[in-house]
C-alpha cells in the first residue's frame, strides 16, 4: 500500500519536473547565464513556500502521520565540505545540465545517453565512499 | 486541448515542488533525490570496499520508490503532456550555435549532446564526466539540489547555503570558462 503511495508521489515528481522544464539542459544553461527568472523563480517559490510550510509544522509541534517526529535532521555544522562538494556538483550540473532528480525523470522518457550521466553519478558517489576519509570535510 | 501540452510557468512548478517537500515530511520522509545514489552503490556491493556504503539501504526503499515514480512520470509528461520543446531567452542562440547547438527551441534537451546518434567520444566524457562531479559532489556536499536547495533552505539550514552558493560557483565556472573550451 505505502509503495503504491511513494511510486504515485515520485510519478508526480517526475510530471513536476519535466513539465516545469527543470529537466532541462536549456533551462540549466539559461540559468546559468542569468537569462531568465524562470528556474529562480522555480527554486524561489519552492524555498519560500517550503520555508512557511516547515516552520509552521515546526511551530505546531506537529509529526508525521505515524507519530514518529518530522524528518528534520539538521545538517552537520562545517564549511569545507559543503563549499568543494557544492562546486563539485556545480561543475557537473552545469556541464551535464541535471541534478539528480531529473536524471530520473529523463531516463523515464527515454533518453539513452541519461543513463551514462546516471551511471556517471553512481561511480562519483562510490568514489567519494573510497576517498571520503581523505578529504576535508 | 492544448494547453496540456504547454510547459508550466515557474509559480506552478515551483509551489508544486514546495507541496511535493511537505507531503513527504507529513508521511515521515525527507525529500533527497541523491541520497538513491548511495543507496545503488550499496545494493551494489560497494560496502565490501567502502564503510560508507555499509549502512541499512532498505531503510531507504521509499525513496528508491520514488525514484522509480519519477521514471514513470516523465515517461507520461514527455508522451502524453509536453510538446518535448523548450523554449528560452533567444539572446542565448547565437552562444549556443557557436558551441554547435543549433536544437535550441526544438528539442527538451540538446540533440547535439544528447541523441544517441550523436553519441561519440567528447560526448560520451561529457556526460559521463558530468555525471561523475554530480555524484561525487553531491555526497561530497550531503545532498543536492533537492536535499539543500529545497528541504535544507526551507529548514533554515546554514550548511545548505552554503552548499547552493558552491553550486553556483560550479556551475558559473563550468558554464562561463570551461564551455569555450570544452565546446
Amino acid at each position: 500500500m505505502k509503495t503504491i503511495l511513494y511510486l504515485f508521489l515520485g510519478t508526480i515528481f517526475g510530471i513536476i519536473m519535466y513539465k516545469s522544464e527543470a529537466a532541462s539542459w536549456f533551462r540549466i544553461y539559461e540559468m546559468f547565464n542569468f537569462a531568465s527568472f524562470h528556474m529562480y523563480g522555480i527554486m524561489g517559490s519552492a524555498v519560500v513556500i517550503g520555508m512557511i510550510g516547515v516552520q509552521f509544522l515546526k511551530k505546531k509541534n506537529y509529526k508525521a502521520i505515524d507519530g514518529t517526529d518530522l524528518s528534520l535532521t539538521p545538517k552537520e555544522k562545517g564549511i569545507s565540505r559543503y563549499l568543494f562538494g557544492g562546486i563539485i556538483f556545480g561543475l557537473g550540473w552545469g556541464l551535464a545540465g541535471a541534478c539528480p532528480g531529473p536524471m530520473y525523470t529523463l531516463a523515464g522518457v527515454g533518453y539513452i545517453s541519461i543513463l551514462i550521466v546516471i551511471a556517471g553519478a553512481i561511480l562519483g558517489t562510490f568514489l567519494y565512499g573510497l576517498l571520503r576519509k581523505k578529504l576535508p570535510h | 486541448m492544448n494547453w496540456i501540452l504547454e510547459p508550466w510557468p515557474w509559480y506552478i512548478g515551483g509551489p508544486a515542488i514546495a507541496i511535493f517537500m511537505l507531503s513527504l515530511l507529513i508521511i515521515g520522509k525527507q525529500f533527497g533525490m541523491s541520497s538513491n545514489l548511495r543507496s545503488l552503490c550499496s545494493i551494489g556491493g560497494g560496502g565490501k570496499v567502502a564503510d560508507f556504503f555499509n549502512f541499512d539501504w532498505k531503510a531507504q526503499r521509499w525513496n528508491l520508490t520514488i525514484m522509480i515514480g519519477a521514471a514513470i512520470g516523465g515517461f507520461i509528461a514527455a508522451n502524453y503532456l509536453s510538446d518535448n520543446t523548450v523554449q528560452i531567452n533567444e539572446s542565448l542562440l547565437p552562444q549556443l550555435q557557436e558551441y554547435g547547438i543549433n536544437s535550441t527551441g526544438e528539442a527538451y534537451l540538446p540533440t547535439e549532446i544528447f541523441a544517441s546518434e550523436n553519441l561519440n567520444l567528447k560526448n560520451l566524457l561529457i556526460l559521463l564526466g558530468g555525471g561523475l562531479l554530480v555524484g561525487f559532489g553531491a555526497r561530497y556536499a550531503g545532498g543536492c539540489t533537492s536535499g539543500h536547495g529545497i528541504s535544507g533552505l526551507s529548514n533554515l539550514q546554514l550548511p545548505s547555503l552554503i552548499a547552493i552558493v558552491g553550486f553556483f560557483i560550479g556551475g558559473l565556472v563550468m558554464v562561463h570558462l570551461f564551455y569555450p573550451l570544452i565546446f
